[in-house]
């Protein structure tokens, strides 16, 4: 196996993170590296390195194993953006937790996302797509879907799960779509950041006052009942729902039509039948893997991955967009299919943080699929797709703005 | 019930290990189920019926907690 500290760093190979060179594609490196070098050490951008594991079962190896941390306040967690520094004291979050303090906060939330429970919302969510697709239809044409649908959806969502009252949807919706978009100016991003901040704040503290039948008002009682109260975690909660939920649906949201839209043979299908929704949704999560770079750790022993030695305090990429068109493990892994029925891509991660509202996000882009197509049967891009704003450079990939008419 | 090798299979389920994710109540809803308070799996049979054990094995491979097993059934003693 020889020794992997001292000469394996491939000269030729790019800092990572990697642009996508593809809209719908994976960097063309990830396939040379899972053939070639499936653990491979990378340059990140602050001249540091990381290993980048690209094959499947070595991803899922590495985010099953309690070795690898993900405690972003470690100082050696694999930064990806150049001058970002180590944040010590942000209030501790689900996603920055290692066991055993991740299984108790993990379910003192998750009830709240259960199959069961996000079954239930599928009608106010029905309320929701059905609202803002009137809003698209409303719209001068050619209208942008990322403004009217792709972010006040997950938006709308939110709000309800968070229990924001009606009146406060405007507000709400308006600042967080501020805080993503691109010509958001950086003043006004920050603004819309603090505004949101001091709004989940006293939402939280309304809610202390007289907990409703929501999830902020089911996690106070809770809290009472245990003697942990915690009005800090809650809004620290409350925005991690918002941060992790909002972007990643808009994204997948504005992909997903733009790449049915682009498979006609296939939309067809799906039109004539509603039971694909759900497989295609399955299959639009594996091609996109949007949240490719989410899934960092840092190793807290020594751990062998893929036959290399990955020693304590070093930085690993488990890279999902290259698990996700692994050979090995997906026939054809460039072929978009939505009948290929694969359910164990890891778009939404592996192992113990594997996203906590993916029932929700599924629920969310089943109904918009199945709604969008079917009131605006004459849907089409209004430019070329090789036109399209793609998030190259983003952290989470996604559309900065999809032009369409009907 | 019996699988095609003969041997009864049984799921088992380490609640301790279970994050949650539902992917086993998505795979098999007749199989699994999630609590309401805190979303761990569970179990709404102990041997998988012989038509079933595909899913289950799906459900086991799908876990990301790694909370399930598909484990021979004892025989009675």
């Amino acid at each position: 196996m020889g020794d992997p500290v001292t000469d394996v760093t491939t000269q030729s190979t790019p800092v990572f993170p990697l642009p996508r060179t593809c809209p719908f594609a994976p960097p063309a490196e990830y396939d040379r590296l899972r053939a070639t070098e499936p653990v491979a050490r990378v340059p990140l951008p602050n001249g540091d390195w990381a290993w980048a594991v690209s094959r499947h079962e070595d991803v899922r190896s590495v985010l099953t194993d309690s070795r690898f941390s993900s405690d972003r306040t470690n100082p050696l967690f694999p930064r990806l953006v150049k001058g970002e520094r180590v944040s010590t004291d942000a209030a501790p979050s689900l996603i920055n937790m290692d066991p055993p303090e991740h299984g108790p906060a993990r379910r003192a939330v998750v009830g709240e996302f259960t199959v069961k429970r996000m079954q239930a919302m599928r009608p106010r969510i029905q309320q929701i797509v059905d609202g803002c697709l009137d809003d698209l239809l409303a719209a001068p044409r050619p209208a942008d879907l990322v403004r009217h649908v792709s972010l006040p959806v997950p938006s709308l969502v939110i709000c309800e799960l968070l229990g924001v009252s009606y009146a406060d949807h405007d507000f709400f919706q308006s600042r967080t779509s501020l805080m993503i978009a691109r010509a958001t100016p950086h003043e006004e991003r920050m603004q819309a950041f603090g505004e949101l901040n001091d709004f989940l704040g006293t939402l939280v503290t309304a809610k202390e006052a007289a907990p409703g039948d929501d999830l902020l008002g089911r996690q106070i009682l809770r809290q009472r009942e245990t003697g942990e109260v915690d009005h800090a975690g809650l809004v620290s909660l409350a925005f991690l729902l918002l941060v992790a939920g909002h972007e990643t649906t808009a994204n997948m949201i504005s992909l997903g039509t733009v790449l049915l839209l682009e498979n006609p043979g296939q939309l067809d299908r799906l039109r004539r039948d509603p039971e694909r929704t759900l497989p295609a949704v399955e299959e639009l999560l594996r091609y996109c893997t949007i949240a490719d770079l989410a899934t960092s750790r840092v190793a807290v022993a020594d751990v062998e991955v893929g036959g290399v030695l990955i020693r304590a305090g070093e930085g690993v990429l488990a890279l999902g967009n290259a698990a996700n068109r692994d050979p090995e493990v997906f026939a054809e892994p460039h072929e978009f299919d939505i009948d290929r029925g694969a359910r164990h891509h890891v778009a939404f991660g592996y192992g113990i943080h594997q996203c906590l509202g993916q029932n929700l996000a599924r629920l969310e882009l089943q109904v918009v699929f199945d709604t969008l197509f079917r009131r605006f049967p004459g849907l089409r891009l209004a430019v070329p797709m090789a036109e399209l704003p793609f998030k190259d450079d983003a952290f989470v990939y996604g559309l900065h703005e999809v032009p369409v008419t009907w | 019930m019996v699988s095609a090798g003969g041997v009864a299979m049984r799921l088992v389920a380490d609640v301790t290990r279970c994050v949650g994710a539902g992917q086993c109540v998505l795979t098999d809803a007749a199989m699994f189920d999630q609590d309401d308070a805190d979303g761990t799996v569970v179990l709404r049979v102990d041997t998988v019926p012989a038509a079933a054990q595909a899913a289950a094995a799906e459900a086991v491979a799908l876990c990301p907690g790694q909370a399930l097993a598909l484990v021979p059934e004892e025989r009675a003693p």
